[in-house]
């Protein structure tokens, strides 16, 4: 059909001729999308509206209401156990300003997401690279390489925690034997080895998606590539320096940003692991800011902190949406 | 959770690269360059690797086997000696308990029941819910559609810690619930029950996001086509644009229940009877309130992993189809 029977607001539109829908109207956007009164357009939609509501009205409780709220109590002493919620104005960011307990978490959590991110994105591209090998077996390896990824992240926990316990755990046990410690280690209660130890099971439980991320850009990578450089003489180090790495950098990029958001907000591990011990070594703003939240109760408090995490954030968030734009095609 | 879970998504969602027989690439690279000796290599590599990889799943499962004292005996063993069903049955709830077992957590398999419960409600209401907003916000045009879109996306940046203690408040005071008057006030609300697990999971703006760009690529076409043929608005959501994005959907269902199943932080702090925690929170307490039936607990840790694994196993190829979503093309 070379006139589809397509009833459409702008084929409708012409229909009416004369009177004020005629006119356009000029500097507004497109001058048929306007030519309904607002009313009109509301009506004609309104089944849109309905099946928005139950979603919105979720979203706007949940979200909108829970941020404004979140912001709200921010600038309030707002204890649940006590009656009284005074409002402090910006004493609760004065606070944090001079909160060294606060800084200590920080500086947790940046030594965290700055330790287990490139950790992980380097072992899941060394694991790419050689899962992504002609080999017969590679499947299973790289199932075995993703199961904990799929893992609950609490059992992992558990499961880490009794691997590093100090009298009985796989660790020491074998450590020992080999004859590399001479005593047994207290991995999680020792202050300079139990943030290293939380990063390595972060590493455990996070290198199969880097490397799943990692493969699916191995792939992408045309073969000609590698046909030219070998030509030109480039030898497997050469080929892999410049054509694999920068042929990954989306996927490079994608990971560090996702790396980075997921891993500041670091707390289940902690949670189970060191409930933020020893001597707040392994504290990181989220463990901190449910302390304030749910054992001093403290919710002005704890939304502070709150905040302070989303600026930490922000930036990445940013870009996270970016790509995820960008690799939707929006 | 609409902050916190838009990480398990993006994590979840690209295993494409596990697929087991992957395209075309074979032929080229096999035999011309891929000779005995670096296949030997290559595997010499792999192994040692795949094997830390497993070891502590291997441990976990032969422990959820042992009794007590076997687990705690100065050797691990990795084939139980003396094999039991013991933390299993404690779980399940099978024979006559004592008091000291019950004290222990035996007959918990409540935890798990919850957790099903909840994960698979959420899954079935976000999935639903979110492609009804995502549908509107691709294929209806209606006055003030950008604008709250528009808003999904701003709150996209907020991370669920920001909105986790408001959320906490806003639940506790929902009008008419556990207790409370029409102004939310005496009770407990949504606190403690699974309303409050279940509604705040059933929109995320993340989801809607992801389903709204795979909506847009259906052609208007069909829906006007739909329309003409006088099909009502939510006939040609339910026949026309559902069945269309099957695998965007299944995608977003996959993941949603993952991130459901695992969920730690909102559940552990809305939820205290232990008769209706869910399996994360109650194997995580356990490990936290120093109980020390070991065997129970890795028990459990096994049950909560299965379904997990289950879903990865069957819906391995889905996942495929996932990646077309978050886009990571390399």
């Amino acid at each position: 059909m070379a006139q589809p029977l397509v009833r459409t607001e702008t084929d409708a539109a012409p229909v009416k001729t004369g009177g004020r829908w005629s006119r356009p109207r000029l500097g507004r956007g497109t001058p048929h999308a306007n030519r309904r009164s607002l009313p009109a357009r509301v009506w004609k939609e309104r089944s849109a509206y309905v099946f928005l509501l139950p979603g919105m009205l979720i979203f706007s409780v949940f979200t909108l209401a829970a941020v404004a709220f979140a912001v709200y109590l921010t600038f309030h002493r707002w204890s649940i156990i006590e009656p009284d919620k005074p409002f402090v104005g910006l004493d609760n960011y004065r606070d944090m300003m001079h909160d060294e307990r606060f800084t200590e978490s920080v500086l947790n959590t940046v030594y965290f997401s700055g330790a287990s991110v490139p950790l992980s994105m380097a072992t899941g591209l060394l694991l790419a690279l050689l899962v992504n090998l002609p080999l017969r077996l590679r499947g299973l390896f790289r199932t075995a390489f993703y199961l904990p990824v799929v893992t609950p992240f609490v059992v992992s926990a558990i499961l880490w925690k009794w691997l590093y316990n100090g009298d009985y755990g796989l660790f020491n046990y074998y450590l020992l034997h080999a004859h590399i410690i001479d005593t047994p280690l207290l991995w999680l209660s020792d202050k300079n080895l139990a943030m290293p130890a939380v990063i390595l099971m972060s590493v455990w439980a996070g290198t199969g998606f880097s490397m799943v991320v990692y493969l699916a850009g191995l792939q992408a990578i045309p073969q000609e590539l590698y046909e030219a450089a070998r030509i030109d003489g480039a030898g497997a180090w050469h080929r892999l320096r410049y054509v694999t790495i920068p042929m990954l950098r989306p996927s490079t990029l994608f990971l560090l940003v996702m790396g980075i958001i997921s891993s500041l907000q670091v707390f289940t591990q902690i949670f189970v692991m060191t409930n933020g011990g020893p001597v707040n070594r392994t504290t990181t703003m989220v463990y901190y800011m449910y302390l304030w939240a749910f054992k001093y109760f403290d919710m002005g408090y704890a939304s502070t902190l709150a905040f302070a995490l989303f600026l930490m954030l922000l930036v990445f968030t940013a870009l996270q949406l970016r790509l995820a734009r960008q690799a939707s095609g929006a | 959770m609409s902050g916190l879970d838009e990480g398990v998504a993006l994590r979840e969602a690209v295993p494409e690269a596990l697929e087991p027989t992957p395209p075309a690439r074979k032929p080229q690279n096999g035999n011309n360059q891929f000779g005995l000796r670096q296949k030997v290599v290559t595997y010499v590599v792999l192994a040692p690797l795949a094997i830390l990889f497993l070891a502590p799943f291997a441990w976990l499962i032969s422990a959820s086997f042992q009794p007590m004292g076997e687990i705690f005996s100065s050797v691990p063993h990795w084939i139980p000696k003396d094999p039991t069903l013991e933390g299993y049955k404690g779980f399940l709830n099978v024979g006559h308990l004592t008091t000291f077992q019950q004290g222990q957590g035996h007959g918990d398999w409540r935890w798990f029941a919850n957790s099903a419960f909840v994960a698979v409600s959420i899954t079935v209401l976000q999935t639903f819910f979110n492609s009804l907003c995502a549908y509107c916000f691709a294929k209806r045009r209606f006055p003030g559609r950008n604008a709250i879109f528009l808003l999904f996306l701003a709150t996209m940046m907020v991370p669920g810690q920001v909105t986790l203690i408001p959320d906490y408040l806003i639940v506790q005071h929902i009008p008419f619930f556990g207790g409370n008057d029409w102004l939310g006030n005496g009770g407990h609300g949504w606190l403690d029950s699974y309303w409050g697990l279940i509604m705040p999971g059933i929109v995320s703006a993340f989801g809607i996001f992801l389903l709204r760009q795979y909506m847009l690529s259906i052609p208007d076409q069909l829906l006007e086509a739909a329309r003409i043929d006088g099909a009502g608005e939510f006939r040609i959501f339910r026949s026309v644009v559902l069945p269309l994005c099957l695998p965007a959907l299944a995608a977003n269902a996959i993941f949603t229940f993952q991130g459901a199943w695992e969920d730690f932080f909102w559940p552990l702090i809305i939820m205290s009877s232990p008769d209706k925690i869910t399996a994360p929170v109650g194997l995580a307490l356990f490990v936290v309130q120093n109980r020390t039936s070991w065997t129970l607990l890795f028990a459990g840790s096994v049950i909560a992993t299965l379904p997990m694994i289950i879903v990865f196993i069957v819906f391995q190829r889905k996942f495929v189809q996932g990646i077309a979503l978050t886009g990571i093309k390399g």
